[in-house]
């Protein structure tokens, strides 16, 4: 099974963008896709850094692809996400509005927000050029297998969400904004200080969900380690990692070994929980009978 | 032209309400999972369907068909059977969001006319047009993260029909593309056609205050005497370090009654009232009072005012998106 590095979620500062891509140069991964995936806004900031993440990363040996945009509404976002046919590199299509764009016949990559929870929707894709899918995380055991399946047939790879934050929603508005009484036209970019997303409670202090932008996330990471089997029987062909601020090169080496049969699922997660001492996982998507459930407190 | 006023009816009762309160149009669903309003007690029969459109067609009311759940992985049959049954019993239109399921209503039956379910999240002129290219796709229902600028904005560069919700519950998240309830509960708007779903609803009360939870999280805190809102996810009441409140939206409903003549001349076809799970009288109330407004504005009048607040329930009501404040 291949690890693919999924865009980076949050926004940071353009020297740590940088150096992130740098440093994952080294890390035991097949393919890294970069770019903006939440909110337009950020762009302006690192996009002059991207080629040189691109060049470092394809001279490094990966294999690179650049997303679209979650939610396209602004003109401005229509015309980023046509220019992203021009860059040279595959395009990972995570809104239909990139493929508006996309000559016929051209190869790309299909990412998690893009809705495909059947096989006609794959066969669809895969007849309009689609090579590689990232099924959306909310999809069941049962779904990701039918679709593995069916997806050997059409020639398209089955990725699914491995480790990370789940992206649960997007939406027209900022919440960072709103929390600081600003619009999303005067963010202030207040979403820079929470290179993780913003930790949102219930009353009862429950952790329960992270705020990120325009974007709506899990408290807790996936992880996948206990459902590997699972998945490598149904025939899926990678796992997705999503960056996070702290320890991103670890759990890319510590999800490579799982997959070489050099660490146990047990091992990993106590990893991944050292790293980060208030990390929750879930697999529950996968498995469970709740999306935050999680089987390792099962085991 | 008369703006179109296109109605919810969760039952046949809701149906005939509606097509005789005046609704130009009337959209609804078959009862199962099919549709995503998929609640228990609701929704239609096939029967129920062809007799429900016949009256409605009688009395001069078109009827749209709600196929816009996403169809599950080795089970797409019963999402095909509802396209084939819609064209049976006579709909003048189905509402799909899933590509593979447009792909499938266009090859097998590309006579029924297909609309764009809100769904499918289509925010821009790009993608409409796309969907109108490659699947002959008549009308796009627009998602809620629209101001009325760009509603106008997109109308310029689509002869795609637009159709937009004036009135009811208000999604915060763009449609579609949300899986906070099944994170919670494990039922979803894509896959189940629920979201935060009264079967995991529980209300628990401690020391005089009393807590709305779903799926164990508790959503909303009020005393005891004071009404609770329902627990939707995204209009709950939650924390960060620095503040604790309705972070995402307040409990509010969607009301653009106001905003109609603008709505109009962003060259918008269709108003839509959201509500399948609503009464009948409710329903009838609503489309009495939208009707009104449309026939006004078409006959040079002003816009009655202020005539469906109280049908709110005690909740505040927002312009959502349409004012770019919103965001």
């Amino acid at each position: 099974m291949d690890l693919t590095v999924g865009p980076n979620q949050f926004f940071w500062s353009a020297d740590r963008w940088a150096a992130f891509y740098d440093d994952l140069a080294a890390a035991p991964v097949n393919r890294v896709v970069l770019g903006e995936l939440v909110c337009s806004k950020r762009l302006p900031f690192f996009q002059d850094r991207i080629p040189d993440a691109i060049s470092t990363l394809l001279t490094a040996g990966k294999e690179v692809a650049l997303t679209s945009l979650a939610l396209v509404t602004l003109k401005r976002e229509r015309k980023q996400t046509a220019e992203l046919i021009g860059m040279g590199v595959e395009v990972e299509v995570n809104d239909l509005t990139a493929l508006a764009h996309l000559p016929q016949g051209t190869a790309f990559s299909v990412g998690p927000l893009v809705n495909v929870y059947n096989e006609g929707a794959l066969a669809w894709l895969a007849a309009r050029g689609a090579t590689r899918v990232c099924l959306p995380p909310e999809l069941p055991l049962t779904s990701v297998a039918t679709l593995a399946k069916a997806g050997a047939d059409l020639r398209v790879m089955i990725e699914v969400w491995g480790h990370g934050r789940l992206p649960l929603a997007i939406s027209g508005r900022c919440y960072h904004a709103r929390m600081h009484n600003r619009t999303k036209d005067n963010c202030q970019f207040a979403c820079e200080d929470d290179p993780d997303g913003l930790d949102v409670r219930t009353l009862e202090g429950q952790p329960f969900l992270a705020m990120n932008g325009v974007q709506t996330l899990s408290d807790s990471y996936a992880c996948v380690a206990y459902q590997i089997d699972a998945l490598q029987d149904a025939g899926v062909r990678a796992l997705r990692l999503s960056p996070q601020s702290n320890g991103f090169g670890a759990v890319c080496g510590l999800y490579r070994q799982l997959l070489d049969g050099q660490k146990t699922p047990a091992q990993v997660t106590d990893a991944i929980c050292q790293l980060d001492a208030n990390a929750r996982l879930s697999d529950g998507f996968l498995t469970g009978d709740r999306g935050v459930d999680w089987s390792g407190s099962r085991t | 032209m008369v703006m179109e006023i296109v109605c919810p009816a969760g039952t046949p009762a809701a149906m005939r309400a509606a097509v005789s309160a005046g609704a130009h149009t009337v959209y609804c669903g078959f009862a199962d999972e099919t549709n995503a309003r998929n609640f228990p007690g609701l929704n239609f029969g096939r029967n129920e369907m062809r007799e429900g459109i016949a009256f409605a067609h009688a009395h001069g009311s078109q009827v749209l068909i709600a196929i816009n759940t996403f169809p599950r992985a080795g089970d797409e049959g019963p999402w095909h059977r509802a396209v084939a049954d819609a064209q049976s019993c006579g709909a003048n239109a189905v509402i799909l969001a899933d590509i593979g399921l447009l792909d499938y209503a266009a090859r097998h039956h590309p006579d029924l006319r297909r609309h764009l379910s809100v769904q499918a999240a289509a925010a821009n002129a790009d993608m409409i047009n796309f969907y109108a290219d490659t699947f002959g796709v008549k009308r796009v229902v627009l998602p809620r993260v629209l101001s009325v600028p760009e509603i106008a904005a997109i109308n310029a560069e689509t002869a795609v029909e637009t159709e937009v919700f004036v009135f009811g519950g208000l999604c915060v998240m763009a449609e579609g593309r949300c899986s906070l309830s099944s994170y919670a509960t494990g039922l979803s708007p894509n896959m189940n056609g629920v979201c935060s779903p009264a079967s995991h609803v529980d209300y628990h009360n401690d020391n005089g205050v009393l807590d709305a939870r779903l799926g164990g999280y508790t959503i909303h805190r009020v005393q005891k005497d004071k009404p609770a809102p329902y627990p939707t996810l995204c209009k709950g009441c939650f924390s960060t370090t620095d503040k604790t409140g309705h972070l995402f939206e307040d409990p509010v409903s969607l009301n653009a009654e106001q905003l109609i003549p603008q709505l109009q001349k962003a060259g918008v076809t269709a108003l839509k009232i959201e509500g399948r799970q609503r009464s009948r009288s409710y329903v009838a109330q609503v489309v009495r009072n939208f009707r009104a407004a449309v026939d006004a504005l078409e006959a040079g009048q002003p816009m009655p005012e202020g005539m469906l607040a109280r049908l709110s329930e005690g909740q505040a009501m927002t312009t959502g998106a349409y004012k770019k404040t919103w965001r």
